[in-house]
């Protein structure tokens, strides 16, 4: 294939993904009767009354805070509890080891649906229900075997021999892990706290069910928000963009570590 | 490879990881089983009935359906997205302004939530409203993926490609991007064809990673549920109806959560089978190195 070819067929893959965001953001800024009337590749009256709409209605700014704590929260918890875990898996052998780490992985693969009830019945009988940390923990049953998994793959890129030489000149673990470790694996604990933040943030049905009023992610107060108002397509469409923006964000600032996490080789 | 040290305090470090998924982990399944092996009528009215909901489940031809549908959907998932992947990694640059360019790009599908998913693909696929589906309808085409089965199934589809694709391009780029230079060179050194380099040097270093993809791929499309329920509601009919979705119908809409919780138990087993033989696949190519 000639590099030329390549780069056609990336393009034109690229803009499939961006084709169905950008109708959505078109579709956002028209007006209703033009949706429903005329066929508009772009908006011939241009409108942002459906952003006023959202951004006046108050119910929505906690939607977001809500959002981005348990996502927060996720992401510290896994990566805290994952980080001498991967260490322990990619630096030593121990009893059960192998059976250990296949079980993190089938909590990846419990169905969500018949799950439901159970998770609201413990979490309401510890007293957790509707708390930004319920989402959190409930959503480690997924991030954290992943946070192991990927971390695993760029500890064990880092060669023994540092360790060892740390050990010799008297560090002990947790010193030499924090200053001469972590560094090392920088990009790599980048790579694994994306994965644990899109995780967390895509998954609805587990936080749906965990939560009622006080810590309601974003996308539920848009699904709310948006059947209430019956078959309304420009609010909905708006909606959606404003659920699309934090992950946007996120990916954009994070974009060189990705980049970089990727060129050091494995995920 | 295989040099690890044998340490059995290193259960400590493993200890906290441990700790918090069986918060979660444990209890919920236990309860699950405890559902399936008995009739509830209320918190205080349950009784016993051994195994006969996993009868009862294993002969519902409705059930039987879905995890059909499942597995043919599956299939056709892992069937496209696993080598469009590999062929759209191929394609990425190795580096320079266009890498982190495309990568954003990539994983913006990625980061949309679930049911968000369902959303802009009903407006984009609308026959009525969406670029899409009047596109298809005007090229001649009778697209409705409201009324049509197979249009509604083909929707579901491409839009998981739409969805998930990224997550093997990256994984497989990321997997391209460990290959050494050396490697090309020696290879460009003995002349060899495009699709030489690709199959016994590209191919062979990408089992790591593909082997993950597969995994991740196969069990997030077992589990689908948020997108075709926001997108078709699981129909026309019960077309796009697939394993979760009846399963949480039965469970909250209809109340059986004795059938369901057995159906999902068996449902689990399927996807441990499938999983373990696949681990055991990974585990064996790392000891050959």
């Amino acid at each position: 294939m000639g590099s030329k070819r390549r780069y056609i067929f990336l393009g034109l893959w690229l803009v499939f993904l961006m084709l169905p965001i950008y109708w959505l953001v078109m579709m956002s800024l028209k007006t209703n009767q033009e949706i429903l009337s005329t066929f508009t590749l772009w908006p011939q009256n241009l409108t942002i009354d459906n952003y006023v709409k959202i951004f006046t209605d108050s119910t929505w700014y906690p939607g977001y805070l809500n959002s981005t704590l348990y996502v927060l929260m996720n992401t510290v918890i896994s990566l805290t509890v994952a980080l001498p875990a991967a260490y322990a898996f990619s630096r030593y052998h121990f009893l059960g080891d192998k059976h250990l780490f296949f079980w993190l992985l089938t909590n990846i693969m419990a169905p969500p649906a018949v799950f439901l009830l159970p998770f609201f019945e413990l979490y309401q009988s510890v007293g957790l229900y509707d708390t930004h940390i319920a989402v959190a923990l409930a959503h480690t049953l997924f991030t954290v075997p992943l946070a192991v998994w990927i971390l695993e793959g760029f500890m064990s890129g880092v060669p023994k021999e540092i360790d060892e030489t740390a050990y010799l000149d008297g560090y002990s673990w947790p010193r030499f892990f924090l200053t001469i470790f972590l560094p090392l694996i920088r990009s790599g604990v980048g790579v694994t706290a994306f994965f644990c933040f899109m995780f967390s943030w895509v998954e609805l049905l587990l936080a749906r069910t965990l939560t009622s009023t006080e810590a309601k992610p974003i996308a539920v107060t848009m699904t709310r928000t948006v059947s209430a108002s019956g078959l309304d397509w420009g609010l909905l469409a708006t909606a959606g963009v404003l659920t699309l923006v934090p992950g946007a964000l996120v990916i954009w600032f994070v974009r060189k570590h990705i980049a970089r996490g990727f060129a050091l080789g494995r995920v | 490879m295989d040099n690890k040290r044998e340490y059995q305090w290193a259960w400590l470090m493993v200890l906290p990881v441990v700790l918090v998924v069986a918060f979660s982990a444990i209890m919920p399944l236990m309860t699950v089983v405890n559902y399936s092996v008995q009739d509830i009528f209320g918190p205080n009215s349950r009784f016993f009935v051994g195994t006969e909901w996993f009868k009862e489940v294993l002969r519902d031809a409705e059930l039987h359906g879905a995890l059909i549908r499942q597995f043919i959907f599956s299939a056709s998932v892992l069937l496209i997205q696993i080598p469009l992947g590999i062929a759209l990694a191929l394609c990425m640059p190795k580096k320079g302004a266009g890498v982190s360019f495309a990568l954003v790009l990539l994983a913006l599908p990625l980061l949309v939530p679930w049911n968000v998913v369902g959303t802009i693909w009903q407006v984009f696929a609308r026959p009525d409203v969406g670029l899409a589906g009047v596109v298809i309808n005007a090229l001649g085409f009778d697209y409705n993926y409201t009324g049509d089965s197979l249009d509604a199934w083909l929707t579901v589809l491409v839009m998981d490609v739409w969805h998930w694709t990224s997550l093997v391009i990256l994984l497989c780029y990321a997997g391209l991007q460990a290959i050494p230079d050396a490697f090309y060179q020696a290879a460009r050194i003995d002349g060899a064809s495009r699709w030489a380099v690709f199959r016994y040097i590209e191919l062979p270093k990408l089992k790591g990673v593909l082997l993950i993809a597969v995994l991740l791929r196969f069990i997030f499309s077992f589990r689908i549920y948020a997108e075709p329920f926001v997108l078709t509601g699981g129909g026309p009919g019960n077309s796009t109806t697939f394993l979760s979705q009846s399963l949480t119908t039965m469970a909250v809409g209809q109340f059986d959560l004795g059938p369901a919780a057995a159906f999902s138990l068996i449902y689990f087993l399927i996807i441990l089978l499938f999983s373990y033989v696949f681990y055991l696949t990974i585990l064996n190519m790392d000891r050959e190195g």
